[in-house]
């Protein structure tokens, strides 16, 4: 990369090493990798050991040290991927293309290869050709994308409709039926303040923890608390809780407190966040605001997973829009010292990085790790300093609560799960994409909406979630009973879901970071397990072996993604059980080693085929 | 009057800011530990050191000590979850004990006596981890990385060089040298770093020092690594 180019890049990011993964990213997205030149510049630059710039690279999988071509292309490989045909189309890309998959063409043209999930269940297969999204594959599209690749034709002058996404919004309720005016939910919340906290709002800082007894901040805190709102990434912490103990953690001096939204939407089935900001982008902005203002925080961030970087553009334009209407920068709305600001951070393919330490690390431009916790974020979050992330759709519902007033929120739901949950439907069913219900929806009511038919099995959650069997379908959706992130992947009954279990088992040893022992080595076992009850050479035994693998990966991994790794092999085996007897060959032991096929090469030499060739034949034989 | 908490029925005593590692160690009890190292911040990856505070499974090595707290460790749930750890560890590298210069000086091999460790359990993965002996006074066998990142925080903390570094992720993560060509020749380090002294297994090896001590008489051929406590209590005092 010439110096000018980085320079420029540099200059953009404050040569800051914690931007050191934007950083990365632009320079990917210029060059199409980073080279040895490029490292040895940023090393020079930064003054960073370029072994720690290799290793923050190597660990996103958009990142590249080594040229993998100038058109490089990932099939999204969730399992709804898989039954829209996403291998076929692959393997007929690969064909067309002369290329094997996960290498590079001779000539360096392009590579293809596999990704996770990149939501876009609703509107898949799809893949990624240098980091823009194409949709609603076919084979078709395939032709078409193998002759734009020959021709060499630069992908911004591709068909414009291949990069179509559609929001696909099936049912709205309060959140997504809402037609929100910028700055409406700002401005309730202020108008509901009287008088005195609006004074003590004005003469103290409104980033020092307000004394007990001041509105002002408090009194967005107290809205939120009394709505019961709990936080939409599926774990349904009490958002008030996390805002409060931020707001109370003890800032040293030069410390500020920091809202990360969290929109690192990784869990495969998901892509609610993709449509909130997408189409509801002040919503969630605006709750990101009045988040700052109740905890009193001056810096924000929202990370943006790397396969959402195609709404970089536009989520940038909202922020210079609402900067411009003063609903953020200095005094927003007015209220002197209420400064706010939001910086995008755009991730680079780290499932990982959704967890909050480790998306806090990433954002502190280092290797998407989790940390040690205790300490928590909100005391010890970004550069040490108290932090709340929260996900993107809590941020949409917090705007929503400041516009209506906690009171409206807590009525609407469940008595443990207040308010609305947006559901990302995809799979087997006639209309997908996404639902907002009331929380204490059924599973079949959702599957009465979106037209599925014969379901055999629901996957809530995503692979880290739950596995629903029909005769559980009067279950429902909240925090008591299913709580989601928001994937809903529906199976009908021609489906094997030994399948699905085992692309969500291939999912996760994708995404381990590494860190910890029994989950770097315990996920691969798993996948190595399930690999082997494919290639059908599975046995009892083997269950014994994955019960006892997820005790491990639960009582000693480091993070959740560990811990819920053996989920959809547990739940499947308990609900279709049948699905892996009907791979089991043997009732009792059986070697994974194939004799038979170690004999393969030995027959391919001497050229021989006849039965004594065979090791069952030669077997019996000798008996 | 001193604090302390309950391990395995005994009373630990524990200077506040103390992790339970650190005050199990100081008063002679033993808790299997790989990634740890009294002189380095606590990583808590290996895993190994985890028990059971109050019934749930923790890091020792990062979890704080408090009063009162029931700790499990030496118990046959957790050495057998423990033994688990190190067989993972055994088949995602290439370790052959017999023909390793580390053989009986090695805490990886040592922790799997330790814990009755009779087999690794697990198909091996056989991965392909060249080895890397450009640098003339030093040989590293990335075959045996257990990836503890003991090097890396010795060479960045200790040292102040950063040669070494983690690279990649999940099954693919290994160690990398700080330099373009990725020799370890091409780097600062010296045979006198701490990052050299430390590695637990054969990763990191001076050359031409092949068994000078002969197999049988070293570290822990004469006693297990858990009859080792008291020198980690000695370095913890001197540190």
């Amino acid at each position: 990369m010439d110096a000018g180019k980085l320079e420029n890049i540099l200059r953009r990011y404050d040569g800051s090493t914690h931007n050191l993964l934007q950083i990365l990213r632009e320079i990917q997205e210029a060059e199409g990798w980073i080279s040895p030149e490029s490292v040895t510049a940023l090393e020079q630059a930064l003054a960073v050991p370029r072994a720690k710039i290799e290793g923050v690279a190597s660990f996103y999988a958009f990142l590249h040290l080594k040229p993998i071509g100038r058109y490089r292309i990932l099939f999204s490989d969730n399992i709804t991927d898989r039954m829209g045909g996403n291998q076929d189309l692959m393997a007929r890309l690969c064909h067309l293309l002369w290329i094997e998959p996960g290498k590079v063409s001779e000539d360096g043209l392009a590579s293809v290869d596999l990704t996770s999930c990149t939501g876009m269940c609703d509107q898949g297969p799809a893949l990624l050709v240098n980091g823009h999204v194409v949709t609603r594959l076919d084979e078709a599209r395939i032709e078409t994308i193998a002759q734009l690749v020959r021709d060499q034709i630069p992908v911004e002058e591709w068909p414009a409709e291949f990069f179509q996404v559609e929001d696909n919004v099936q049912r709205r309720d309060i959140l997504l039926g809402c037609e929100f005016e910028p700055g409406s939910a700002l401005r309730a919340l202020h108008a509901r303040l009287d008088t005195d906290g609006v004074l003590a709002s004005n003469t103290r800082s409104w980033r020092e923890g307000l004394p007990r007894g001041l509105v002002g901040p408090a009194t967005m805190l107290d809205e939120v608390k009394h709505a019961n709102l709990r936080g939409r990434g599926g774990a349904g912490f009490t958002t008030g809780l996390k805002w409060e103990a931020c707001r109370n953690a003890p800032l040293a001096d030069g410390q500020d407190r920091i809202v990360v939204c969290n929109a690192d939407e990784g869990e495969p089935g998901t892509f609610k966040d993709r449509v909130l900001l997408t189409s509801h982008a002040d919503m969630v902005f605006e709750g990101m605001t009045l988040a700052a203002y109740a905890v009193g925080a001056r810096r924000g961030f929202l990370y943006l997973r790397g396969e959402y970087r195609y709404l970089l553009d536009h989520l940038e334009g909202v922020l210079a829009r609402r900067r411009r209407d003063n609903l953020l920068g200095h005094s927003i709305i007015g209220i002197p010292g209420a400064d706010f600001d939001i910086k995008i951070h755009v991730g680079a393919g780290a499932y990982v990085c959704g967890e909050e330490s480790a998306l806090i690390e990433s954002l502190e431009g280092k290797r998407g790790t989790p940390r040690n916790r205790p300490p928590f974020p909100v005391t010890h979050g970004y550069l040490e300093q108290p932090t709340i992330v929260n996900n993107v759709e809590t941020f949409a519902a917090a705007a929503l609560i400041a516009l209506n007033g906690g009171e409206w929120y807590r009525n609407i739901g469940t008595s443990h799960s207040a308010g609305s949950k947006i559901l990302s439907v995809s799979g087997d069913c006639e209309r997908p994409g996404l639902y907002e219900f009331p929380f204490g929806v059924s599973v079949a009511e959702v599957l009465e909406a979106c037209g599925a038919k014969d379901t055999q099995a629901v996957q809530v959650s995503g692979p880290s979630g739950f596995t629903i069997a029909a005769h559980e379908f009067d279950r429902k959706i909240c925090f008591e009973d299913i709580p989601t992130a928001g994937a809903f992947m529906v199976f009908d009954k021609s489906r094997d879901m030994f399948q699905v279990a085992r692309n969500f088992v291939h999912f996760f040893a994708h995404e381990s970071c590494g860190f910890c022992t029994p989950c770097r080595v315990g996920t691969s076992l798993l996948k190595n397990l399930m690999d082997k009850l494919h290639n059908g050479q599975g046995s009892p035994y083997d269950f014994k072996e994955i019960e006892h693998l997820n005790h491990i990966l639960q009582a000693m991994s480091h993070c959740g993604l560990g811990h819920s790794a053996c989920n959809p092999v547990l739940d499947t085996i308990e609900k279709f059980r049948a699905a892996y007897d009907a791979r089991m060959s043997h009732q009792d032991f059986t070697p994974a080693f194939d004799l038979d096929g170690a004999l393969s090469q030995a027959r391919q030499m001497t050229g021989r085929d006849d039965a004594l060739a065979h090791f069952g034949a030669a077997h019996g034989e000798l008996q | 009057m001193t604090q302390t908490f309950t391990l395995d029925g005994q009373e630990i005593p524990f200077t506040p800011g103390q992790t339970i590692i650190q005050a199990a160690l100081a008063a002679g009890v033993f808790i299997p530990h790989l990634c740890y190292h009294p002189e380095f911040k606590p990583h808590g990856s290996c895993k190994l050191c985890t028990v059971k505070v109050n019934g749930r499974h923790t890091a020792s090595c990062t979890f704080k000590a408090n009063t009162g707290l029931q700790v499990e460790s030496n118990t046959e749930e957790l050495n057998a979850e423990r033994r688990t750890l190190v067989q993972m560890l055994f088949v995602e590298g290439n370790h052959f004990c017999p023909s390793c210069e580390k053989s009986g000086n090695c805490q990886l091999q040592a922790t799997a006596y330790d814990l009755g460790m009779m087999s690794p359990h697990f198909d091996h993965f056989f991965p392909d981890r060249p080895v890397d002996a450009s640098h003339p006074e030093l040989l590293l066998d990335f075959n045996r990385c257990i990836l503890c990142s003991l090097c890396v925080r010795a060479s960045r903390d200790v040292d102040g060089k950063s040669v070494f570094a983690l690279a990649d992720r999940g099954i693919q993560s290994h160690l990398i040298v700080n330099a373009e060509s990725g020799q370890l020749a091409d780097t600062n380090v010296s045979v006198d770093d701490k990052a050299v002294q430390v590695c637990p297994v054969g990763v990191i090896l001076r050359k031409r020092q092949g068994f000078v001590v002969p197999i049988g008489e070293r570290t822990y051929d004469e006693l297990p690594i858990s009859g080792h406590v008291h020198g980690a209590v000695t370095l913890t005092e001197e540190s």
